[in-house]
């Protein structure tokens, strides 16, 4: 108790402070949050290592176990492992044969030239903690998934690079320079946060159609590049850049193309980086568009590829859990790497 | 000792060589816009370079928001089954009509497009919950984020996690703990209870689209919350604390009405993003059991590309009536951002 009391009264609450009530409280909302955040995602992990058959186990076990089997000499394929009572009583680690309706033929790895008949209830499988890796590498090899993790990919980072370009320039634009129809530009960039692609969806779905993207990724990549959300974060961002540089640089007899691209941009990196990461999160993430617009396999991202697949009649739990880890992990990364950037770039703009 | 640092010299000359020839691609790749953007400015003079600058955004703005805006009046205004308006015959008011023929609007069953109607309602009863309980929710782990607390960015960092993670992974997790033979369900059992088919029973089905939508974003509204709590002058704290002033004192005389406009402000965010809620549900119960978590964009989705008989001009009238009500939100919302700045 009293080394729970030394964590509670922390650096901050200074010594003499005593452990107030709602301090415990406090810590175990936070612990149980710990628990409701990660427990579903850890146990979405776990379970991707299971083979098919663990994964039908009611109730489940917590770790991957599968049934050990073990090679024979003189047996073409590894054989199941069951500990079994033999009729003197004494506990062997036999691999089972074949089976013969209530009765198994089972031989000792051991002794191969032995066989032993034994009641199909004397017998219990050895069960080992064993990560089934072949969830992942099956469907990589035979399913589209590679297919849709390519997708994926190049949506991402085409979608990311002309969205940095664009957003950037709209950026310079309405940052650096007075010119007629700057106040109707922004009024229209502000209109257009307004405008979700959920309430257009069949109007840009005939654009697109007109101009012949339909099942194409560049249907996917089009419609989102222009943000008004990235056009506004780095617009504020270049409004802190000295003017007495540009100022310089026009002296120097720069065009205005290079001391956008030369000047401003490398000044801009930190916002530009909160940008990217917020496009990558928003187009790896995508859903609604994309399944509206891609209808051939082809062409599917992951997100739709995996909800599909999901669809199916019998849902292959086992390659469907360790696909939806993989499309997890690039976010894992970002979330461990980048989380503080996020962070700010929400406060920031209060959006994302 | 010299030997060695005049072999090393070329050496390092030649490092350099290289990556200066490595580099060169790349600032070649860099320069590529330089020329012509150099001769454009020159045609048109630098004070027209704005528009310059500002032109691919506003073509894409253009041909995705503003120029769909406008067909999507055309289309719900225009009927049959083609997609290009104009080889669609003018109906008027008749799309609209048919969504409002209702006998009552409580009653789905009594209208005539009864999916709309469901999906109204159910989007209405997914809003009043989920905003309900995701400003509990955040309220309560944002101040317990803002108490002295250790590791507070680690904790921030946990409720932070599920906002990144994609729709369609959310609702796999939470589907693969759900299902009949799911975590949850061996939970119960071994605690005695029969296994409950969570999907197949209309009122979990949307306590559950509910739970998961609050799990996944309450870490978004929690930050936009902490933010708001940490902008709270320590003083008052202070004065408080020499005043002896009791905890529950502090927070509803002190914390809560200083907090309030961030409050509204995650009130009227959860409520334009709940209206448009559709990815996670939709992978989540796919809208069932039978139409039990159908949402509005789900049936502008359907009405749309996935069934049979693709209706543009219905969907398209719902989606206007839908962008009224976002249009509605979003004045309230820049109301209450005025008034928050002034």
């Amino acid at each position: 108790m009293a080394s729970l009391t030394g964590l509670l009264g922390s650096r901050r609450n200074g010594a003499g402070r005593p452990v107030h009530w709602t301090d415990i409280a406090a810590y175990a909302y936070l612990a149980l949050g710990v628990v409701m955040m990660f427990a579903p995602v850890l146990w979405l992990v776990v379970s991707s290592f299971k083979t098919q058959s663990a994964l039908l186990e009611f109730p489940p076990s917590f770790l991957p176990f599968a049934q050990a089997e073990v090679t024979v000499p003189g047996q073409p394929q590894p054989l199941p492992l069951f500990r079994a009572t033999l009729p003197d009583g004494t506990v062997k680690e036999l691999a089972q044969l074949r089976r013969i309706g209530l009765v198994a033929v089972m031989i000792d790895p051991a002794d191969p030239s032995q066989q032993v008949r034994i009641a199909i209830d004397k017998r219990e499988p050895v069960r080992r903690v064993a990560l089934s890796t072949s969830n992942y590498t099956e469907p990589l090899r035979q399913l589209a998934f590679t297919t849709y993790l390519r997708n994926s990919v190049f949506v991402t980072v085409v979608a990311t690079l002309i969205t940095l370009l664009i957003n950037s320039m709209a950026a310079y634009a309405l940052a650096v320079y007075e010119f007629r129809g700057k106040a109707a530009a922004s009024l229209a960039v502000i209109g257009t946060l307004m405008i979700p692609i959920t309430i257009i969806l069949v109007p840009v779905y005939l654009v697109v159609t007109k101009l012949g993207l339909v099942n194409s990724l560049w249907a996917v990549i089009l419609p989102g590049a222009a943000t008004p959300t990235g056009v506004f974060l780095l617009r504020q961002y270049m409004l802190t850049l000295p003017k007495d540089l540009i100022e310089a640089a026009r002296m120097d007899k720069a065009s205005e193309w290079q001391i956008y691209w030369r000047i401003v941009m490398p000044l801009t990196l930190p916002a530009l980086a909160v940008l990217a990461i917020f496009s990558i999160m928003w187009r790896w993430n995508e859903f609604l568009w994309p399944l509206a617009v891609l209808t051939k396999t082809e062409v599917f991202t992951l997100q739709i590829g995996l909800n599909a697949f999901q669809g199916d009649l019998q849902t292959q739990w086992h390659y469907l859990l360790a696909m939806t880890v993989v499309t997890l992990i690039p976010v894992t990364l970002v979330f461990v790497f980048l989380q503080r950037f996020i962070a700010t770039g929400i406060g920031s703009t209060g959006m994302k | 000792m010299t030997q060695a640092s005049s072999a090393a010299a070329p050496a390092a000359t030649l490092r350099a060589r290289l990556s200066e020839l490595a580099a060169w691609p790349v600032r070649a790749a860099l320069g590529l816009f330089d020329p012509p953007m150099q001769g454009l400015q020159r045609l048109i003079g630098a004070g027209r370079m704005p528009y310059v600058f500002l032109a691919p955004n506003f073509v894409f703005f253009g041909l995705f928001v503003f120029l769909p805006i406008a067909i999507n009046v055309v289309f719900s205004v225009t009927g049959g089954t083609a997609l290009f308006p104009s080889e669609r015959p003018y109906v008027g008011t008749e799309q609209y009509a048919y969504l409002f023929d209702c006998g009552s609007y409580l009653d789905p069953r009594s209208c005539r497009e009864d999916h709309f109607w469901r999906g109204v309602g159910n989007t209405a009863r997914f809003v009043v919950f989920q905003v309900t309980a995701m400003v509990v929710f955040s309220l309560v782990t944002a101040l317990v984020l803002n108490m002295k607390i250790r590791a507070r960015g680690f904790f921030r960092a946990v409720y932070f996690f599920p906002v990144l993670l994609s729709p369609v992974v959310v609702a796999l997790i939470w589907k693969w703990i759900l299902q009949r033979d799911g975590l949850l369900n061996a939970a119960i059992t071994t605690l005695g209870g029969q296994k409950i088919l969570f999907f197949v029973d209309p009122t979990w089905a949307m306590f559950w689209a509910v739970f998961v939508s609050v799990w996944a974003h309450m870490g978004f509204y929690t930050l936009i919350l902490l933010a708001g709590l940490q902008a709270i002058p320590t003083d008052l704290y202070e004065a408080a604390e020499m005043d002896r002033t009791p905890r529950w004192r502090v927070l509803l005389r002190i914390t809560l009405p200083l907090l309030w406009p961030n409050l509204i402000v995650v009130i009227v965010l959860s409520l334009i993003r709940g209206v448009q809620t559709f990815d996670e549900v939709f992978v989540l119960t796919g809208g069932g059991p039978g139409t039990a978590t159908l949402m509005i964009v789900q049936y502008i989705y359907e009405t749309a590309f996935a069934n049979q008989v693709q209706n543009f001009g219905l969907a398209a009238a719902a989606s206007v009536v839908l962008g009224l009500v976002l249009f509605v939100l979003t004045l309230v919302q820049l109301a209450v951002a005025r008034r928050k700045e002034a």
